[in-house]
């Protein structure tokens, strides 16, 4: 028999029902995996084998008894940001101290519903903030691949970078992960596996930890297209717990994955191809556009011209809304509490300044800043106008097309360290990923070809709002196109 | 718009994160590093533009004033630092 945890998460579900293996079997083949090497990825921050073994036997007997949900068995791992019962939940901060949620989030219960299997919490960027999972309390984790002839350590991206370890590496069948603004798509594509971030208001964030609230989703990292729609199918739904929830049905999107392409019109914005972008990333947006024609569709010159405008009022949005959100951290409801000198405002600045890393203090002052007496209108007011520019910008554009090719990162996995100490240098990495974010619009990144260097890269296909059906159906003729078969090289 | 020490000062005040003296100069030249990043959106001409709120169109739904949660007290102190007899436990705020 094949290894089970290298089996695709449809090929696995698939195997469950067939009884070919069970749950048991393939739970266990993953936590010895995760034993094994765990120590040298640092994908997993809580490994729940006792949880996951349970929740095994459960699945076998369902199935045994020929029922069971579209997941039933299937082992999955889950970022960090997602609270779930009785399992520590710390966003990879310190402020959480042992933070032990009493209750679900909309997106794993769901999961669980459908008869999926827990084996743990994956590492991540402190609240989600970071492109290279380095702000984790628990140290970075580590990209399954590596450059030809060298063992430099390279980021698996951020912030899902345990998320896009885990299921590189297989440790898990597919992970949850969320995206604010490239979070999901990034770590896709610099560890050569598909992830989606949903229309905003599909996935509800109940349960979520709060990052910002206008800009974050929740979505899958997966082997495949077909893995990807699978699992956004079970993550989405109507939540009257999420006001920002969109009751809507979700749709079958794992029945778009091999519809054909035939006469979509695909635009090529040329706004993405920006100063600097290495010559390996232009070739595979050419070679993207040569397989999409090839499979029928026809592509458009689009223009999206307030793309550039696009990472700076993220970084007014996104930090005035997390300094918002992150004011809960007070150190005397839960989390950790560090008294200072025993008074009450003493206690709040110690337990902040104590419990909160260098690059989430920097953002919160940000967006204090920028939300201070004086300044809403100048920065936040205006960073929301721009907004709706960028979204007006792709109302146009999807006027004449149905949906947007571009590279889904500016380059291929870099080494820990190599973007030196600039914030901004390491905010450009998120340049073609946090438009969609900002225009609520999903995206998906599916990986695309090697480069020299023997790392993956990937493209990214924006939808139109509630358009994920042509995200997936792009990105499966890709994905069928490329033949992406390479896997990283065992070196852990 | 540029930031000094003393405003990084009253912003981490306002924050409620205790930065020592010695980091105030860092950090101003961090904000400012941003700041002047940021400072592009101006080139924007935003007259007349609604702030995006979202983009589906959506109200925000309405729910009966029905009691739908709670009676967990237990649930809500779990995770609290220190409680005592069901309550937390707070610094002293009046002398």
């Amino acid at each position: 028999m094949t290894n089970l945890t290298q089996l695709t998460l449809s090929d696995a579900v698939d195997g469950l029902k067939a009884k070919k293996f069970s749950s048991k079997e393939i739970t266990q083949a993953f936590l010895t995996e995760i034993d094994r090497s765990n120590r040298h990825l640092n994908a997993y921050v809580v490994v729940t084998a006792d949880k996951a073994l349970k929740m095994a036997d459960a699945a076998d007997k369902n199935l045994a008894a020929g029922k069971g949900g579209r997941l039933e068995g299937a082992p999955l791992g889950i970022k960090d940001l997602f609270c779930t019962a009785g399992v520590r939940t710390t966003a990879c901060s310190n402020i959480l101290g042992e933070f032990t949620p009493t209750y679900e989030s909309t997106v794993t219960q769901n999961l669980w519903n459908q008869g999926a299997v827990m084996l743990g919490k994956l590492n991540m960027d402190e609240f989600a903030m970071g492109s290279s999972n380095e702000t984790s309390r628990f140290g970075k984790p580590t990209n399954p691949w590596r450059r030809k002839g060298s063992n430099t350590q390279l980021t698996a991206g951020g912030s899902s970078g345990g998320s896009a370890t885990a299921t590189a590496a297989d440790l898990c069948l597919a992970a949850t992960a969320s995206d604010t603004g490239g979070s999901i798509r990034q770590p896709a594509a610099f560890a050569g596996i598909v992830g989606i971030k949903p229309t905003y208001g599909r996935a509800s964030r109940y349960g979520m930890v709060a990052f910002a609230s206008s800009l974050d989703q929740a979505g899958p990292l997966a082997k495949s297209v077909k893995d990807a729609a699978l699992m956004l199918e079970v993550m989405c739904s109507a939540d009257d717990k999420d006001s920002t929830s969109l009751h809507l049905p979700v749709p079958k999107w794992t029945a778009s994955v091999g519809k054909s392409i035939k006469g979509m019109k695909i635009g090529v914005p040329k706004e993405y191809r920006v100063d600097g972008m290495p010559e390996e990333i232009e070739k595979l947006w050419s070679q993207g556009i040569a397989w999409l024609k090839a499979a029928g569709a026809t592509i458009i010159d689009v223009s999206l011209p307030h793309t550039k405008y696009a990472l700076p009022a993220y970084y007014i949005v996104a930090p005035a809304e997390a300094s918002s959100n992150l004011a809960r951290y007070d150190g005397i409801r839960y989390g950790a509490r560090h008294s200072g000198d025993g008074s009450l405002t003493s206690t709040y600045e110690t337990t902040r300044a104590k419990g909160f890393g260098a690059e989430v203090q920097r953002r919160l002052m940000i967006g204090t800043y920028v939300l201070s007496a004086g300044y809403y209108d100048a920065y936040y007011l205006r960073a929301q106008k721009v907004r709706t520019k960028i979204l007006n910008d792709f109302e146009q554009a999807f006027e004449k097309v149905d949906a947007l090719l571009t590279p889904a990162t500016p380059s291929a996995a870099f080494g820990y360290g190599e973007k030196g100490d600039d914030p901004v240098a390491m905010y450009l990495n998120d340049i073609f990923t946090v438009t969609a974010n900002l225009a609520g619009l999903p995206a998906i990144a599916v990986p695309a070809g090697i480069d020299s260097q023997g790392l993956p890269l990937g493209l990214q296909v924006i939808g139109k709002a509630l358009d994920e059906e042509a995200c997936f159906k792009v990105a499966a003729a890709i994905e069928a196109a490329a033949q992406f078969k390479t896997r990283p090289q065992r070196w852990w | 718009m540029s930031v000094d020490k003393q405003t990084v000062r009253k912003v981490a005040r306002l924050a409620r994160i205790a930065v020592p003296e010695e980091r105030l100069e860092p950090l101003a030249g961090e904000l400012n590093g941003i700041l002047a990043w940021i400072e592009q959106l101006n080139e924007v001409d935003v007259e007349g533009v609604e702030p995006m709120t979202t983009p589906v169109r959506m109200t925000l739904p309405m729910r009966e004033d029905n009691v739908t949660d709670g009676g967990k007290r237990d649930q809500v102190l779990a995770n609290a630092p220190k409680t005592e007899d069901g309550f937390f436990v707070v610094p002293k705020v009046v002398e």
